[in-house]
């Protein structure tokens, strides 16, 4: 073992031309945050809107909702961040499809929208898991009041199916945060990809994947840090009511 | 774009993707799953010990493996494995090794992790009146845990720890960041080659939406069995 320890390369000028190695690991965090938490926002909207269709009374649309869930589920996220980054935009109008290919911040997009539909399937599942184990006379006794269905889900059934759901769903968040890094394979420059970059630039492997290896430990515990603190604050608001 | 749809790509690289690839996959898949159910199995074990300095050195490594990227993983072990090697082998020099045993030393370290999980909510599941019996009965405490408590677990588990399989399953296509031929790296080499990136996506795309798809309503099946039986 004649492995030579330098804690001071991250001082150093990077020879890409983008600072130092420091500066380069920050723009590369800032990435992997801005990607995962943009991808996390789509996540929540897709999945709570699909995982609630996945438990209405109408088969058509519960069956819409599950194929939604099972092709997003049983493909791997490498291979559709592909889909989307090479297929896709051969599928749109031509003039389109040549945009999004030049498009400067095309890698980002693609992650951001790739990373939401995946992780929404799981949200979805969730989701729909916390309204499945609300007892069915909920959803009754909001129609026997008059409400409309819409009426009952979005004041009865998904208030509390929020509650049930938010805790289970810090496995998820943290996922989206890993997950970012299946960017690095169509280009976008994140954290993993810094780091991997730093190490075939100065060699000093080590350092670099200890370094990036405690900033995802740091990102995850802020992430299970923060969903508590939700999830404290809304079991809170259920008990004043 | 369906118009230049060319299939006659996807016909002529079959074999290469199923023989070279997904064999490739396969073969990852299923040594991978035997070696992280063992070592997840000892970590589990260590997790539950009443030494506390045992306990703790297993969390500890489940615990971060849990908390960063798979890829991030794989990159470790590629740099980390010849630095192993040569601890182990006491020589000077990084010792070279293959794709396959890099890869595959990775992937049982990662998802020992995640067995290690699940394998300890289903020992957990298992009513601590059957250790007490075992006891009861003179057994020693590895007799106990090998042929009472073990077994039930697994049969308590064995959806979960088979879906975590079709997870591996998938990960595995990451190896791709090694350029090593798996089925999604063979596809994208025949795509680079030919310029055929839509019809090569398309088809890996299909092939594993079948395949996860199939394997998952067949452990579905097997669930709802085993509730049956019980």
């Amino acid at each position: 073992m004649n492995y030579q320890w330098n804690w001071g390369i991250f001082g150093e000028q990077s020879p890409d031309g983008s600072g130092t190695y420091l500066q380069a690991v920050i723009d590369g965090l800032g990435w992997t945050l801005a990607t995962a938490l943009t991808a996390w926002v789509v996540a929540l909207v897709f999945g709570f809107a699909v995982g609630t269709l996945s438990t209405v009374a109408d088969r058509r649309w519960s069956k819409v909702a599950n194929a939604y869930i099972e092709l997003f589920r049983n493909i791997p996220l490498l291979v559709q961040m592909f889909l989307f980054y090479f297929v896709f935009p051969e599928m749109l109008p031509a003039a389109v499809g040549a945009w999004l290919k030049s498009y400067e911040y095309s890698s980002f997009l693609t992650a951001v929208v790739s990373l939401g539909c995946y992780t929404s399937a799981r949200v979805a599942v969730q989701v729909g898991a916390g309204i499945r184990s609300l007892p069915r006379g909920q959803f009754m006794a909001g129609l026997a009041s008059g409400m409309k269905p819409w009426q009952v889900y979005r004041f009865i059934l998904l208030p509390q199916a929020l509650r049930i759901v938010i805790l289970p769903l810090t496995g998820e968040f943290v996922g989206v945060m890993k997950n970012s890094a299946v960017a690095l394979t169509i280009g976008l420059m994140e954290l993993t990809a810094r780091t991997r970059a730093m190490t075939e630039l100065s060699f000093q492997t080590f350092e670099a994947f200890t370094v990036a290896t405690a900033l995802y430990v740091a990102m995850n515990l802020t992430v299970i840090f923060v969903m508590r603190h939700v999830n404290e604050r809304l079991t809170a608001q259920a008990g004043r009511r | 774009m369906l118009e230049t749809f060319d299939t006659g790509v996807i016909a002529r690289s079959l074999r290469y993707l199923f023989l070279d690839g997904m064999a490739f996959t396969i073969q990852l898949t299923v040594m991978a799953m035997i070696g992280g159910l063992i070592l997840g199995t000892i970590l589990a074990l260590m997790r539950l010990s009443s030494n506390a300095f045992v306990a703790a050195i297993a969390t500890c490594y489940v615990n971060v493996v849990r908390a960063v990227p798979l890829v991030l993983v794989i990159f470790w072990f590629y740099f980390l494995v010849p630095y192993i090697g040569a601890w182990l082998t006491g020589s000077g020099k990084p010792v070279q090794v293959g794709a396959f045993s890099s890869s595959l030393t990775t992937f049982v370290m990662f998802e020992a992790a995640y067995y290690c999980e699940i394998m300890r909510a289903g020992i957990l599941s298992v009513s601590p009146g059957q250790t007490s019996a075992g006891r009861a009965l003179g057994m020693r405490d590895g007799q106990v845990m090998a042929s009472i408590v073990l077994p039930q677990a697994v049969r308590n588990m064995l959806p979960v720890l088979l879906t975590q399989t079709i997870v591996l399953f998938q990960d595995v296509s990451l190896v791709y960041v090694l350029s090593i031929t798996d089925f999604v790296g063979a596809a994208a080499k025949v795509a680079q080659r030919d310029n055929r990136p839509v019809e090569m996506y398309v088809f890996v795309a299909a092939t594993y939406f079948l395949l996860s798809f199939g394997m998952s309503r067949i452990v579905g099946r097997l669930q709802r069995r085993m509730q049956v039986v019980r």
